[in-house]
């Protein structure tokens, strides 16, 4: 591997990728062409399948690898081929199913499979390799809770996943092999074989000091390195669609069948991928992807795991980024109550301009944001916790994996004894926006922390929100549970309640 | 049949029984399996796009197609106007119109194709359809149909002993009102056809399909030509599930129409929202049930109401409702029964098979009378079961007069509750339960009887094709297709065993429509069964023709000649199975047979609902804990056990698979899997965005599954197996009732939970019980 890679200086309007150890030049791509059909249609790998075309099933996982932050290392992560436009390969290398045996001879992860029965129609079964093969680079010892995450992007209508989980735990007993693609992660979560210097050079040539642009058929796409060339960018074309980590606007593409004039890519910006603590804050880039963002916001606000594991699956959260959640602004993106009960605030950047406004000041109205043209999230910013502040969210949907909230709520509380000093309440399902609960908080401020201000707070939330109904609940529901939810933050805080069903019996 | 006795007695089992992984499993697992939609593409392909009703019911005042015909791309379309032959793709009555024209009557009706250079340019160009409609009053559920008398079939009846009477001497009564969900079969890989003109008229279907047979005959009624004209191929499906049984035949004749339009390659392929919005899903139900019982909680008498939503076209709507009528006794003897079975029209997509075909929705009736009786008399549910079982010479014989002879529910149901500790953890969860407000515990048993055949009596027939080559090596053809269940390779063992070599000497062909005529489709959970045994007739015969030339050229008796492990021994003498067929070849002894079975003993009178529609049952049953939150309604397994017959398995890892995954399935079809449909008629659940199945976080933790061991078929079936297919869906009724058993409570014993059994209609049980 590695060999037949060159230090050719990169072209303008070249995308260039790692595939089997070669590097894939492509001119003339349209900006919208996603990895998948570029695998189907143009090069005719068809192991990689298209099961539903909006990133929810998994059928069309591969595996992107690419270099980390440290820029000596790579990382391995799956994604969703049919949502990813082929232009952001641009930099990485693109491993699929057929990858990972190409001399006929199988990978240890399709070899457990095979002996543990984990295919019966098998349309699924390139996804699941592939969503396995990133746990096996990443995790040397998964339990089985670490399992279910991993897989929780991919759909298997024939098994019931009980003989997946066995080639999941099996997959690790293969022989030693000097193959890099063959040998699992060696230790703990981080861990891991460092991948031969030749393979880290071949990414490392492919890496850009400016930006890549090209036109095709008349649209444009930019992908830009610094935060300057992406205002230049911006400013000079207020009507392009941003495009980070593609989870939504692949869907305009896809679903909606959308032409995209002009594509401004982010996931090459170095400033909106920088990902940093300070003594007040974390600071996240816009394009930091939510697998990396939720890791450290996890650590400093722990009761946010079970939220962070049910949002969405792995290959929309190593696509996505936290910049995209909040700045498309869906009235159910699941990280906004959170981050607005944390006082979270965004660096807004204009040109050479930058402000910072409140998250809990950022939505206007349905899908109005206070964001003007040419305009773009550039960070967002995380006060960390401080002591006795408790703060916890609560995600309610149908399906506890990859599914959309019906209800999401968050909350932030600091008592002085038996009083509240402190409490915020947004939720996320109920309204246009995701949206502070302001007379819920206002029945809770300064009162006693006890049944009767609850159940006051509850009552107040009937005038906080008046939701709909739709196919993901009533709004009858959606009001009732989010009440109960409260009661649910209530208990929890008095020890009352220590698990959700989910967590329930879950090992590791 | 040629009447050959029990094959277990000549024939050394080294195949049968194994647990061999799929036969395809080496391709699955390296993206090396080709599916329709992977095949090499013919080098002027078109890709075909439908254009779709956007309303319920509407008179179509004027089509333009204009904008469609003038986009980029666009080579043709084709409209209702435009089909030669019958435009109808309804499998048993022409009720049903590929194209629409005139009147739509479901939104999402196909009303045009359009073929154009790419798949992209095929469906932006469908987008430009004008169509102005008349809107008309839609019928959208099942009741108002009932209400307005539309049926897609007469409403059919089905009476035993004296249920009026029963009902009105009864101790004590109940009745209910169920409302019973819809499921979308969820296949993985969605409807696709490609088809390839060939000479003279010909086409070539390659069809993601259950029933090739149909394909082949509805794609020559549609361009109008004779079944010899088209061929229909399919190695494998991506899942089925009961999809792509006769939906399949839609979508080829679409392509067909399209082929025979414009001379070239056509090629459709689903999206996944239009595929769902386009094909049929599993009925929903609305059930009243009325029954009598006395202080022992023995049924007297029962009366059941159904009322299924078939949407537009009968389909199969007939044999599904059929069934229902054949299973809301499930395991249970109903001496006093009335049953009325209404097929309602609805302006919704037409409903069709899916894994079970009916009989789910029967037994989840029954179960559910069960455990109101149990929960109304205050006794455990497993008590009621046991009480209302189908007894062993007694009580045994079923409403539909078929008498049940090869009963095992009891010892099934006595080994899980002994393996399981159901009593001690019924008491856990009691304990558990006094001790926490919020969240609460449940667990539940449920038993699953299941007939085995097709209802109608017709279709219980299957052709095998084999060929041995010089070399030693065979080629199987038989009428069953493969979508997963593993029917290649269990069909593989059996010829392995019955020729004496090992199943890497085989290959499995494609279905295929020109080396298997007139097959059934693959369903009802007969593929092995009747395949299995047309194949094992095909290489019999083979082997007969060996057998007689080796007696013949080794001078000894054909008693001395046996087959094994790729090897033939001839008394002293032993030499390769590849160096007798050519010593046979040079003989010119033939090495291809056909073989064909139908299924004996099995007869019924669709008039009076009487006779033997079911050559066997299969049985098994299953115990679900679950743990519910009565704050939001959410619920997760937590632990399952199952046993489940599959008599002597032709292969216990395929059989297991099939068990574990039917179980998710029923789990999915009762808890997350909820189809909705708007005030406009229209689905707004049409991808896994919206339709929920079980994810991997939703097995339970501890999931524990055994087959009964020692547990030959009674009846002469390959090997004394058993179809496994469809019964284990139906163990998925346990978490069902495992939720209820939570929710209830002393004071409010009887929860009005409705299925799906979302976190809401939990919920709303707990908020409806008072709480």
């Amino acid at each position: 591997m590695g060999e037949s890679v060159t230090d050719n200086e990169p072209q303008t309007g070249t995308i260039r990728f790692i595939l089997d150890g070669e590097v894939i030049e492509l001119v003339g791509v349209d900006p919208t062409r996603t990895v998948l059909q570029f695998l189907r249609e143009d090069v005719r790998r068809t192991g990689t399948k298209e099961g539903c075309a909006e990133g929810d099933c998994g059928a069309c996982t591969v595996v992107l690898a690419e270099l980390d932050r440290g820029g000596d290392d790579v990382q391995v992560r799956a994604i969703n081929s049919c949502i990813q436009f082929l232009p952001t390969l641009d930099g990485k290398e693109l491993i699929t199913v057929e990858s990972l045996s190409p001399d006929g001879v199988l990978h240890p992860v399709q070899q457990a499979m095979v002996d543990h029965h984990g295919s019966q129609c098998g349309f699924c079964t390139p996804g699941f390799v592939m969503s396995l093969f990133a746990l096996y680079k990443s995790n040397a010892k998964p339990s089985r809770c670490d399992i279910d995450d991993a897989l929780a992007g991919n759909l298997c209508r024939c098994t019931g996943y009980r003989p997946i989980i066995a080639a999941a735990e099996a997959m690790y007993d293969a022989e030693a092999d000097k193959d890099w693609l063959r040998q699992p992660a060696v230790r703990g979560k981080s861990q891991k074989h460092k991948p031969p210097a030749e393979r880290v050079a071949a990414l490392q040539g492919l890496q850009r000091d400016d930006g890549l642009q090209f036109v095709d058929n008349g649209r444009k796409y930019f992908a830009p390195v610094s935060s300057d060339e992406l205002a230049g960018v911006l400013a000079l074309h207020p009507d392009a669609i941003i495009l980070a980590g593609g989870t939504d606007v692949g869907i305009w593409v896809t679903k909606q069948h959308r032409e995209l004039d002009t594509v401004v890519y982010t996931g090459r910006v170095a400033e909106l991928n920088r990902l940093e603590v300070s003594a007040t804050h974390i600071e996240i880039g816009a394009a930091v992807s939510l697998t990396d963002a939720m890791t450290v916001i996890v650590e400093h606000y722990p009761d946010l795991d079970e939220l962070f594991r049910r949002f969405a699956s792995p290959p929309i959260r190593n696509a996505g980024t936290l910049g995209g959640n909040i700045a498309n602004g869906s009235p159910i993106g699941d990280s906004m109550p959170a981050l607005m009960v944390a006082g979270a605030s965004l660096v807004l950047r204009r040109g050479r301009s930058s402000r910072e406004v409140p998250l809990d000041g950022f939505y206007r109205g349905y899908q109005v944001k206070d964001l003007r043209a040419s305009e773009f999230i550039e960070s967002i910013r995380i006060p960390l916790p401080w002591d006795g502040v408790i703060l916890h969210s609560h995600k309610l949907s149908k399906r506890f994996d990859q599914d959309i909230s019906a209800v999401c709520t968050a909350y932030r509380l600091e008592l002085d004894g038996d009083r509240v000093t402190s409490f915020r309440m947004a939720c996320g399902g109920l309204a246009a926006t995701i949206k502070r609960a302001t007379h819920a908080e206002a029945a809770v401020a300064g009162a006693q922390w006890n049944e009767k201000t609850i159940d006051r707070a509850a009552q107040a939330l009937a005038q906080d929100f008046d939701p709909i109904s739709d196919m993901r609940a009533s709004a009858g529901y959606r009001l009732r549970a989010t009440q109960n939810l409260l009661r649910r933050f209530f208990l929890e805080t008095r020890g009352a309640l220590e698990v959700t069903v989910y967590s329930y019996g879950r090992q590791g | 049949m040629d009447g050959r006795g029990d094959t277990t007695v000549t024939v050394i089992r080294n195949s049968v029984g194994k647990a061999l992984p799929h036969d395809s499993a080496h391709l699955h697992v390296s993206g090396r399996a080709a599916y329709t939609d992977d095949l090499p593409e013919p080098r002027d392909l078109l890709h075909v796009a439908i254009g779709m009703s956007s309303k319920a019911h509407a008179r179509i005042k004027q089509i333009d197609l204009a904008a469609v015909a003038s986009a980029e791309g666009v080579a043709d379309i084709c409209v209702a106007a435009d089909v030669p032959g019958e435009n109808n793709c309804g499998p048993i009555v022409a009720d049903e119109p590929i194209f629409a024209s005139g009147l739509v009557e479901y939104a999402g009706q196909a009303i045009f194709a359009v073929a154009a250079e790419t798949v992209d340019q095929a469906r932006k160009a469908v987008r430009l359809a004008k169509i102005d409609y008349e809107e008309l009053e839609p019928i959208l559920d099942p009741m108002t149909a009932v209400e307005k008398q539309s049926f897609v079939l007469p409403t059919e009846r089905l009476k035993r002993g004296k249920p009026d009477d029963a009902l009105a001497n009864a101790a004590h009564r109940l009745q209910r009102r169920l409302n019973l969900g819809s499921q979308d079969q969820f296949y993985l890989e969605g409807h696709i056809a490609m088809v390839v003109p060939e000479e003279d008229g010909g086409l070539r279907v390659y069809s993601s399909t259950q029933h090739p047979d149909e394909v082949q005959h509805l794609v020559a009624h549609a361009t109008d030509r004779s079944a010899k004209d088209v061929v229909c191929v399919c190695r494998r499906m991506g899942g089925a599930f009961g999809g792509k049984e006769s939906q399949a035949a839609t979508i080829a004749c679409m392509a067909a129409l399209m082929t025979a339009k414009t001379g070239r390659a056509c090629k459709l392929r689903l999206d996944r929202d239009d595929d769902m919005i386009m094909t049929g899903k599993r009925h929903d139900f609305v059930i009243d049930y009325d029954v009598g019982f006395d202080d022992t909680g023995r049924i007297q008498g029962i009366d059941f109401m159904f009322a299924s939503r078939c949407g537009i076209s009968a389909d199969l709507s007939g044999p599904v409702n059929d069934r229902t009528m054949f299973h809301c006794d499930n395991a249970y003897y109903l001496e006093n029964v009335n049953i009325e079975s209404h097929r309602c029209k609805t302006n919704t997509v037409s409903n069709t098979a899916f894994r079970g075909f009916g009989g789910p929705q029967g037994m989840y009736a029954i179960e559910y009378v069960i455990d109101d009786i149990a929960r109304t008399l205050g006794k455990d549910p497993l008590e009621i079961r046991r009480r209302n079982f189908y007894g062993v010479g007694e009580r045994d014989t079923t409403q539909y007069e078929q008498k049940v002879d090869d009963n095992v529910i009891h010892e099934i149901v006595d080994k899980l509750e002994l393996d399981a500790k159901y009593q001690n953890r019924r008491e856990a969860v009691r304990a558990f339960n006094a001790s926490s407000p919020v969240l609460k515990r449940g667990i539940a048993l449920t038993p699953v009887k299941f007939g085995i055949s097709f209802t109608a009596t017709h279709l219980n027939q299957a052709g095998a094709l084999v060929h041995v080559y010089k070399d030693g090596t065979v080629q199987l053809n038989h009428g069953g297709t493969e979508m997963g269940q593993g029917l290649f390779i269990k069909v593989a063992q059996v010829v392995a065993d019955e020729l004496g070599i090992t199943v890497d000497r085989i290959r499995n062909n494609a279905s295929d429509t020109s080396k298997v005529p007139n097959a059934s489709a693959t369903a009802a959970s007969s593929g092995a069964d009747m395949n299995g045994k047309a194949a094992q007739l095909a290489a019999a015969k083979i082997r007969g023709r060996l057998t007689e030339f080796a007696a013949r050229n080794f001078s000894m008796s054909e008693a001395a000649i046996d087959f094994h492990d790729n090897t033939v021994t001839a008394g002293k003498e032993k030499l390769s199975f590849e160096g007798l067929v050519k010593l046979a070849w040079l003989d010119r002894v033939s090495m291809s047979a056909t073989g064909f079975y139908k299924t004996p003993k099995i007869h019924y009178d669709r008039e009076t609902f009487s006779g033997r529609p079911f050559f066997y049952y299969a049985y098994g049953a299953a115990i679900s804990e679950v743990i519910v939150d009565t704050l939001t309604g959410e619920y997760r397994l937590l632990r399952v056990d199952i046993v489940h017959d599959c008599g002597d398995s032709l292969n216990p890892a395929v059989d297991l698979g099939q068990v574990e995954g039917g179980y998710v399935q029923g789990v999915g079809w009762l808890t997350s899997e909820e189809l909705c449909w708007n005030e406009a008629g229209e689905l707004t659940t049409h991808a896994p965005s919206t339709y929920k199945i079980p994810t991997c976080s939703d097995l339970a933790p501890d999931f524990r599954v055994q087959l009964l061991q020692n547990a030959a078929n009674r009846e002469d079936t390959i090997y004394r197996s058993k179809a496994v297919g469809e019964p284990p869906l139906m163990l998925g009724i346990s978490a069902f009732h495992a939720i209820r058993d939570a929710i209830a409570t002393d004071d409010h014993p009887l929860p009005d939970l409705q299925a799906p059994a979302t976190p809401e209609a939990v919920l709303k049980a707990i908020a409806g019980s008072g709480s």
